[in-house]
């Protein structure tokens, strides 16, 4: 069960695009960027109260990579393997980042909630190839061991 | 209007809404798995393609007809594609049809066999998921299913409920209920539509034909049959009767071979369905009561306003529906030793529903403790059943039900169509018993298979105001527009299947339109035949109220939560 606060803030949410179906999309935008993620709780509640099914709420967040219901780490590691990273060779770099975090396929964020590591299709940044991104910021031209610096670098942070 | 040239025969149409339709009229059994008239157009499965004198592909059921229109719908091309897609449908499928309980009426098997596939080429890359056997009504088997997303659409289209619906994307999408809950923990009626829609063996009847045949085997059981008024028009199906034969007496000689002792009509306890919901109905006008009423015959509708319409709970009857009233009746008779004769009693109940099974478990379907309905079965299983003994379902002679339950009047009947229990209940209400007087009845509008239906019929003074919906959309509607005040009923009928029980979740598919028509014309070619066709004018119901059950009707025929 969450704490209250996350259904006030959601009722603020809701309020703010309009109690109608249409606005599934941003109200989950808004609460995974207030969260990181999108609690399973919270979209159960928010089709309740548009007048959605629940059903109907899980199959929009399922379709979209971008939704996440478990929740993510401190730093967002998103590995670009659109065509043009992946033929400059971004799978060795996801590959060390797994090794290194322990994580894989299945499994995406670290137990300490510290990493998330993710594919995307495309960056838009083709130029930059292989490219990768931590949180906001773009880290052009990865190599296995540019990627384990990185890595260090945020350790250090904390 | 115009004409269109379908295999180079030209063919007139008039306000067909897609070019599927005037293909199938002009009589070409053009495949589909996704596409159904009831349902909004999905356009998934592509087997209706269809080629135009360009050299144009297009799907069928997709497109609107035109004037002029040149199309072929069986060409090489077509021929090679239509193979494909089926060989990729089950290259990602179980296929262990020997074993399905689908086999034989599954609509790929079938498929698979016209389009000639006798070899998948494709690997079966597909892991495979659990199945769900949570619900007491249906069953879902994941890992036969080929999204053509026929349930999805039917469990919110026709039934207002939404609890199947698409996850995920691509090669990993699926269909589930949401956060792949299990059916059982969802708002699920188990009205079963989902499985008379499902062309494959994803969704099956959960079924209990063992436990019967388990009952009959023991010589200290007393084994006591009721069969609902739909079954008697459907079973006749699988044997090659013409659709909506009312076969109650074949049903009745089949179940005394299979070594039931007694088999009675669920019609009797339809008929004190009417006596005690007539009385309900009226005390409720008298004194105030809640309304409008609502009938509680059927389980999945119950469980919708449980569910949905929770402010509407006291309105709905406390009446127990009639497999309810009528296994509680039975129990109650062989509680007394003197008419068990040291056996032990179970009760099998043969519905058209699957959600009588999910009925049966519940708490208020308990009456001194005991379970009042033991078994439920459904037409499909009963149909299984008797291929299994092996009886001549044709060729076995008609026999009466027992005594001394074995009278139902014709209004019992009509329960199994949209509008029949209101029927029945007006019948009751009335004075006369003639022949206009029932006429009269059946033309006050409720008659019909549209899925809202309104009555205005005046009684000792006042103008009563009557609903009748079948499908749980439509209930939604009509519950809708109560709450909004916009619309004020003081009864309303609902059935949560489409036309009534006689297109229940446990019948025997596939059943076309013609099905449709023929089943609810056996049932009022039925009820028109016999000779007491008002519930009150059943001579056994003063036999229950004034006599062995004196007294016990409150107990045994209503709901005590």
């Amino acid at each position: 069960m969450l704490d209250k606060s996350y259904y006030d803030k959601t009722d603020e949410i809701i309020e703010h695009y309009g109690r109608k179906a249409g606005s599934l999309i941003p109200i989950m935008q808004d609460i995974q960027a207030e969260y990181r993620y999108l609690p399973g709780e919270l979209l159960t509640y928010v089709a309740k109260e548009i007048g959605i099914t629940e059903t109907k709420a899980y199959s929009v967040a399922t379709f979209y990579e971008n939704f996440s219901f478990e929740a993510k780490g401190k730093y967002v590691i998103k590995v670009c393997d659109g065509t043009a990273c992946h033929v400059r060779k971004s799978t060795p770099v996801l590959e060390a980042l797994w090794k290194e975090l322990g994580l894989s396929k299945k499994k995406h964020t670290t137990d300490d909630m510290m990493f998330t590591v993710e594919t995307v299709s495309c960056l838009g940044a083709c130029g930059l190839a292989p490219t990768m991104m931590v949180n906001e910021e773009v880290h052009p031209s990865m190599t296995p061991e540019k990627a384990l610096a990185v890595i260090e670098e945020l350790r250090g942070k904390g | 209007m115009g004409f269109i040239t379908i295999n180079g025969k030209k063919v007139e149409f008039t306000d067909e809404k897609n070019v599927l339709t005037i293909i199938r009229k002009a009589g070409i059994d053009i495949p589909t798995l996704c596409y159904h008239s009831e349902l909004s157009t999905f356009g998934a499965c592509r087997l209706c393609t269809v080629e135009d004198d360009r050299g144009k592909l297009f799907a069928s059921c997709s497109e609107e007809p035109r004037d002029g229109m040149v199309i072929y719908t069986n060409t090489d091309r077509l021929r090679k594609y239509r193979k494909l897609i089926v060989e990729l449908l089950l290259a990602a499928h179980c296929r262990d049809c020997t074993t399905c309980v689908k086999s034989g009426e599954c609509v790929l098997q079938n498929l698979a066999h016209r389009m000639n596939v006798y070899k998948v080429r494709f690997e079966n890359h597909k892991e495979v998921m659990p199945v769900d056997y949570s619900s007491p009504s249906i069953i879902r088997d994941p890992n036969k299913c080929i999204l053509c997303g026929n349930c999805v659409r039917v469990c919110s289209e026709l039934q207002g409920i939404g609890v199947l619906g698409f996850a995920n994307r691509g090669t990993d999408a699926v269909v589930t209920p949401g956060f792949d809950k299990k059916l059982s923990e969802t708002d699920c009626v188990s009205c079963g539509q989902c499985r008379v829609f499902c062309p494959t063996g994803v969704l099956t009847i959960r079924t209990n034909m063992d436990e019967v045949w388990a009952a009959l085997a023991d010589k200290d059981t007393r084994v006591v049959a009721q069969i609902a008024p739909s079954v008697r028009v459907a079973a006749g199906d699988a044997f090659g009767l013409p659709k909506g034969t009312n076969a109650m007496g074949k049903i009745v000689a089949a179940l005394h071979r299979m070594g039931f002792d007694e088999v009675y009509d669920t019609s009797y306890s339809a008929d004190l369905t009417i006596m005690e919901e007539s009385a309900e109905f009226l005390d409720r006008v008298a004194n105030g009561g809640k309304l409008p009423l609502l009938t509680s015959c059927c389980p999945a509708w119950v469980k919708f306003v449980d569910t949905q319409f929770p402010e509407f709970k006291e309105n709905v009857s406390t009446c127990r529906s009639p497999q309810g009233m009528f296994s509680a009746v039975i129990k109650e008779y062989y509680r007394d030793p003197a008419h068990a004769e040291g056996k032990k009693t179970v009760v099998v109940s043969i519905m058209p529903c699957t959600a009588k099974k999910m009925e049966a478990n519940r708490p208020n379907s308990y009456t001194k403790g005991e379970k009042d309905t033991d078994i439920v079965i459904t037409t499909t299983e009963l149909i299984r059943m008797i291929k299994n003994f092996g009886i001549a379902f044709d060729k076995i002679e008609p026999e009466a039900c027992d005594m001394p339950f074995g009278i139902g009047s014709g209004g019992g009947v009509i329960f199994g169509v949209t509008g029949g229990v209101t029927e029945a209940v007006l019948r009751r209400l009335a004075e006369g018993h003639d022949t206009a007087t029932l006429e009269a009845i059946a033309n006050c509008g409720i008659r019909g298979e549209e899925g809202i239906k309104e009555a205005v019929v005046p009684y000792n003074g006042i103008d009563v105001k009557i609903c009748v919906a079948s499908g749980l959309a439509n209930a939604r509607k009509v519950l809708e527009q109560v709450k909004s005040g916009e619309k004020e009923y003081h009864l309303i009928e609902v059935m949560a299947c489409r036309r009534g029980c006689i297109m229940g979740g446990g019948q025997p598919i596939p059943a076309g339109p013609r099905s449709k028509a023929a089943r609810a014309k056996g049932l009022y070619d039925a009820d028109g035949s016999m000779v007491i066709r008002k519930p009150n004018e059943n001579p056994l119901m003063d036999v229950f109220y004034n006599g062995y059950f004196k007294g016990k009707a409150h107990e045994l025929l209503h709901n005590h939560e």
